[in-house]
């Protein structure tokens, strides 16, 4: 078994140069941050990931947390670790400074919040919900609200979740029919019943605040009419102990295929008298106020994709080297040597690690946008950069995820038939990766967001989509001076060629036929991703062959030659295929008669 | 009280080491450097002792290039209040280290001084012992268990077949062994904090120390490659081979 070690070394290379961490220090409001507090901060951070929560990750998949009786209980450790989280202060670090957090940047939380994925990603859901309800509050709710519950959400001494799910209402939040009664003191009794509920019930806080979408009783219809509240596991006196025990109950906890330390609740809320909630911001506002957490949980969840691919990389990589078994082919020593010797052994390493990189790098890059849009002193940029984090948000979120599916199951295949069996541990990263690419939006979800209110609606449509691909366009033309990236260049200018092609084509496509288009959506998700990584991973390599000619001695330089040259020559062709798929194949999909699927 | 902790940075243990080419030495550049981990557990005891209220001050002190800093600071996330670098290119041995730490002794005059027992790089487990016999001080290594009243410190050590319990007046020499408490994890906070504290650097003609080697390295060389075990035929053939291959009878 393989122990979990923090990347550091790519992701300071990736907060450094391609993000521009000094840059993003120096904007207002994060002067207490700078490059060598991040350096400290990743170190300390590595090993609180390797030393504590890695060591319950495989505790926590074959345990599960269990339900008995309307309590649930976490796997073994979990209690402790999450513990020692709450003490050691990394659940306050990216919230304002306001309500006790640390205020860094968000681009120095995502590199943090990777090392929990990556180590135990079912404990890693806990806090990232906790997270998404701080932001719901702190934005939206009242100075009431936020006295009340932010200080201790903050430390982390109380979780948070998000209660949106219906047993009818899953992608299609207009169908949701909990109910919220107003009271003559101004609070309201919620009742209804909300499934997929993460970390909903359990026992490592002393409360647990549910966030929880319902309907007043003259709500208008569909999603105008859904209103968010305030819904805590026991109320809040006045002098902020805790009081009675509210009306609300988790029924069970699912079954699931994965992320078997993250109790999955069902929650019934006023199975009695009705439980209290308190509203967060306007009535029948909540889904917007929803929305407006929804790039930071969509980015959160892409980079699980990334933090899980690392750990399966990882784990494969290690067995690789250990492993001894057959000659390798054209090896004229005819010695049997470890796997890692074998080409196709190679390849999927590298398939891995390149992927998981470019992964990396875009999520972080967006999470430097959306810092800028956040805190840049000038308004047109934070304006560009804004709506750049939109259109690349969908796809970190659906993008990484698919191929976290892929690069885990390729951590299998590494490991061979000992692989799929459960003892090695190479199938629970596969198992937890999966669920990454549906919850908190499918990639379909993602995709129709990329082409629709990304793309084909957006104010100006395209222009964001346009002036990204110049910028790239401009950079791969520029690469022309380095002979050795010249390869990359061609590829990578190929790859924005196709989805220059594929935009053009989404636009002219969606308003005459939206249908075709998409037809077309989840391909011009995975395109973008590829692409627009590629084009950062070329860029990579060209300060990777810099660093190199002007005398660097790091091995890590060469490698990430290897991995972004490994990147454009395999993936980035793929760009040309999705583009023709998008173009011509949206017929083949929806002519066929429904009888006939 | 005052508690000095010097502090070594080396090799990350999780880190495979690598002997370079040219046997002339370990490979270190681009390799994941970290405090000495028998270090960081006498770093977290004087810490401990702050803590209960049995010293006022816990200064780290680090002896080394001056990237020997970055080790200073998770020092001082952990806790101790301020950190001197003694910083010099030359390659220090543990008798250069023992004296330019009681020149640091002599100036700062603790109470007591917590090492590591040994570092993990070079396993010396010397530069503890040297540091007590130059300030003619007291000293207990490997200790499991410190206890403090007024000026004596009670020391459990662990020896051979069992613990050995030791009472000795201060100011003295305490190296720390590997149970002797379980390092906790920086919290946020203080890792920020710690940028903050103060870092004195020094250099050791200032503490006027000749730090130039005294001892030459010949030759670093790998563990020899462990070979495939034999089946022997019988308890003779067992005792022979002791005898004559490996030598250890």
């Amino acid at each position: 078994m393989s122990t979990y070690s923090a990347p550091v070394r790519d992701m300071h290379f990736v907060l450094n140069d391609i993000v521009g961490l000094e840059e993003i220090t120096s904007l207002p409001g994060y002067e207490e941050c700078s490059p060598d507090l991040v350096e400290a901060i990743l170190d300390e951070a590595g090993k609180f990931a390797t030393g504590v929560l890695d060591p319950i990750n495989a505790i926590g998949d074959q345990q599960g947390a269990k339900w008995m009786g309307g309590e649930v209980t976490a796997a073994d450790g979990f209690k402790e670790a999450y513990k020692l989280f709450v003490d050691t202060g990394w659940n306050a670090m990216p919230c304002s400074p306001e309500f006790g957090g640390q205020g860094l940047p968000t681009v120095v939380s995502m590199a943090v919040n990777e090392m929990w994925k990556s180590a135990n990603m079912a404990f890693g859901l806990c806090p990232m919900l906790t997270g998404g309800a701080i932001e719901a509050i702190a934005h939206h709710g009242s100075d009431e609200l936020k006295a009340t519950y932010l200080p201790n959400m903050v430390t982390g001494t109380w979780t948070g979740t998000m209660n949106l799910t219906e047993p009818q209402a899953g992608s299609d939040l207009s169908a949701i029919r909990s109910k919220a009664q107003p009271q003559a003191d101004g609070s309201y009794l919620i009742s209804g019943t909300k499934i997929f509920i993460t970390w909903g019930e359990h026992d490592m806080a002393e409360n647990i605040i549910h966030l929880v979408l319902a309907r007043l009783p003259d709500a208008p219809p569909g999603v105008k009419g859904i209103s968010l509240f305030v819904v805590p596991k026991f109320l809040v006196n006045s002098d902020g102990s805790l009081g009675a025990r509210n009306d609300l109950v988790c029924a069970s906890i699912e079954h699931k295929m994965g992320i078997h330390g993250s109790p999955t609740a069902v929650m019934a809320f006023g199975e009695n008298a009705g439980a209290i909630g308190y509203l967060v911001g306007d009535a029948n506002k909540g889904l917007g106020y929803m929305f407006t957490m929804m790039n930071h949980a969509r980015v959160n969840v892409g980079l699980e994709g990334v933090g899980i691919a690392e750990r399966s990389y990882q784990h494969a990589l290690s067995y690789a080297r250990e492993r001894i078994q057959g000659a390798p082919i054209g090896d004229k020593s005819g010695e049997t040597k470890a796997i890692i010797h074998h080409p196709d052994v190679r390849r999927m390493l590298l398939d891995m690690k390149s992927r998981t990189e470019a992964m990396r790098t875009l999520a972080y890059w967006v999470a430097g946008q959306m810092d800028r849009a956040h805190n840049h002193p000038e308004a047109t940029a934070r304006v560009t950069h804004q709506a750049r984090a939109d259109f690349l948000t969908p796809v970190v979120k659906g993008w990484s995820t698919e191929q976290s599916i892929e690069i885990t199951s390729t951590g299998i295949q590494v490991w061979g038939g000992v692989g799929y069996i459960e003892e090695t541990g190479a199938c629970q990263y596969f198992r937890d990766a999966r669920i990454t690419a549906i919850y908190e939006g499918t990639t379909g979800i993602q995709a129709n967001d990329l082409i629709g209110r990304k793309l084909a609606r957006e104010k100006v449509p395209g222009s964001t989509a346009k002036a990204l691909l110049a910028e790239m366009a401009t950079f791969a033309n520029s690469m022309g001076n380095d002979e050795s990236l010249l390869a990359m260049a061609r590829q990578l200018n190929d790859g924005i060629a196709a989805m220059q092609r594929a935009t053009d084509w989404l636009l002219a496509t969606y308003d005459s036929n939206p249908r075709a288009a998409a037809a077309g959506a989840v391909p011009y998700l995975k395109l973008t991703g590829i692409v627009v990584s590629g084009w950062l991973m070329a860029k990579s390599a060209q300060i990777a062959a810099q660093q190199i000619a002007s005398g660097a001695s790091d091995d890590f330089y060469r490698a990430k030659i290897a991995t972004a040259s490994y990147f454009a020559a395999h993936q980035l062709p793929l760009a040309a295929a999705y583009a023709a798929a998008i173009a011509e194949g949206s017929a083949a999909v929806l002519d066929i008669a429904d009888g006939l699927l | 009280m005052k508690i000095v902790v010097p502090v070594k940075r080396v090799i990350d243990y999780n880190v495979k080491v690598r002997v370079k080419a040219d046997h002339s030495g370990v490979d270190v550049s681009n390799v994941k450097m970290s405090m000495n981990p028998f270090d960081e557990i006498a770093v977290e005891e004087a810490v401990r002792i702050k803590e209960a209220g049995n010293a006022d001050e816990v200064i780290v002190v680090s002896c080394g290039v001056a990237s020997c800093q970055e080790t200073l600071r998770s020092a001082l996330a952990l806790g101790a209040d301020r950190a001197i670098i003694v910083e010099t290119d030359v390659e220090l041995q543990p008798l250069a280290v023992a004296k330019l730490l009681a020149a640091i002794c002599h100036k700062e005059k603790p109470q007591l001084v917590i090492c590591g027992k040994q570092a993990i790089d070079d396993d010396a487990n010397q530069t503890g012992q040297m540091l007590a016999a130059l300030m003619g001080w007291g000293q207990a290594t490997c200790a499991s268990k410190i206890t403090l009243n007024e000026n004596v410190a009670t020391v459990t050590r662990e020896i051979d077949g069992g613990l050995e319990t030791l009472e000795f007046p201060l100011p003295a020499v305490i190296s720390a062994d590997l149970r002797l408490n379980a390092p906790r994890y920086a919290t946020l906070p203080n890792i920020m904090k710690a940028k903050k504290k103060p870092l004195e650097t020094i250099n050791p003609g200032a503490l006027g120390v000749d730090v130039a080697p005294r001892l030459r390295t010949l030759k670093f060389s790998e563990p020899p490659k462990r070979g495939a075990g034999i089946k022997v035929a019988d308890v003779a053939q067992l005792i022979d081979k002791l005898k004559h291959e490996a030598k250890v009878l």
